[in-house]
């Protein structure tokens, strides 16, 4: 008898461990940014569509605002476009487009062709701006706080669901101001 | 024939490491401005991971982003900065999973540690196992060897 103990309890020690495994393996949609809780990256970029001006973080302090990773070259940025369009209806807070290693024209084109749910577009040609944020896949959504914190990232198309849950419900009680 | 087949095996060895380990493709264009910092280029390009093809350093991968990051490491070397510093700058924006060698910290200690504990358990079932046979053949008293001649 006691030559299955062993064995046996090796067996379940590592079902265990292979379960708490494959239970919290890090889902590539729902890995952490290593942001959360810190400031949000300094940039300062041009703006689509408005030569000359540029938008930086600083412009944005003081209240909350989201940022939307996106590029004319993403497959799933077309599918969230309609959820964006929405969000941007509501007009619930700054919907920020972060216009990730694109072109201006094909981005411009993108938005009249689709409608635009920004409320402004910074152009991040090189993709400097991204690596800052830690982005690793278009699309992805940023919730900035009042107090310039990074609070929550959304990797994958946004949805409904999340963006209630996730970044409607981080807004102060009763809304802005 | 017992020979051939280990010849044969370690041929087939022999064909398996060189398939590991085959060049990685040079995807850089620009070379960095000294021997000295190319060789600290060369290090920490491969120590880094490419967040979109999660097992490839980003020396390996030929996405924008690990060109956009070797980009990063190539400015960062030339402004002056250690590699403790560019490594620390990666982590503080992607986390550690950009690390392939990730530091010992509380929460990642047990990767450093389980091997160790895995190599101490099977050492101690090994030993188990032997002492175990040892002590049947010490008690063995059929004689197996009866028909043998003495040596």
């Amino acid at each position: 008898m006691s030559r299955f103990l062993l064995p046996a309890v090796v067996f379940l020690a590592l079902s265990g461990v292979l379960y708490v495994g494959v239970v919290h393996s890090p889902n590539k949609s729902t890995m952490q940014s290593a942001l959360l809780g810190k400031p949000v990256p300094a940039f300062s970029l041009p703006v689509l569509g408005n030569p000359g001006s540029t938008l930086s973080n600083t412009q944005l302090a003081g209240r909350p605002w989201v940022m939307n990773v996106w590029g004319t070259w993403c497959v799933a940025c077309r599918e969230e476009h309609e959820v964006l369009l929405a969000i941007g209806r509501q007009n619930a807070l700054p919907l920020v487009g972060l216009n990730w290693k694109d072109e201006d024209d094909a981005a411009k084109e993108w938005l009249q062709q689709l409608g635009n749910p920004y409320s402004v577009v910074a152009v991040d040609r090189d993709g400097r701006t991204a690596i800052d944020f830690g982005v690793y896949g278009a699309p992805e959504t940023f919730f900035i706080g009042a107090d310039g914190f990074v609070h929550y990232r959304h990797v994958g198309p946004m949805t409904e669901d999340v963006w209630q849950r996730e970044f409607l419900a981080r807004l102060p009680k009763g809304g802005l101001q | 024939m017992r020979a051939r087949a280990r010849a044969g095996a370690f041929a087939a060895l022999g064909i398996l490491l060189l398939a590991v380990s085959l060049p990685s493709v040079a995807f850089d264009i620009e070379a960095m401005p000294t021997p000295a910092l190319q060789k600290r280029y060369n290090g920490l390009v491969h120590e880094l991971r490419c967040m979109q093809c999660q097992n490839q350093s980003i020396a390996d991968s030929p996405v924008g982003l690990a060109e956009d990051l070797r980009r990063d490491v190539r400015e960062q070397l030339i402004a002056g900065k250690t590699d403790e510093q560019i490594r620390e700058s990666m982590v503080a924006r992607y986390g550690n999973i950009i690390l392939f060698r990730p530091p010992f910290q509380a929460g990642t200690a047990w990767v450093w540690i389980a091997p160790f504990v895995f190599l101490l358990f099977g050492v101690f079932v090994g030993v188990r196992i032997v002492r175990k046979r040892t002590a049947l053949v010490a008690g063995d008293d059929s004689d197996v060897d009866k028909d043998e001649p003495p040596r």
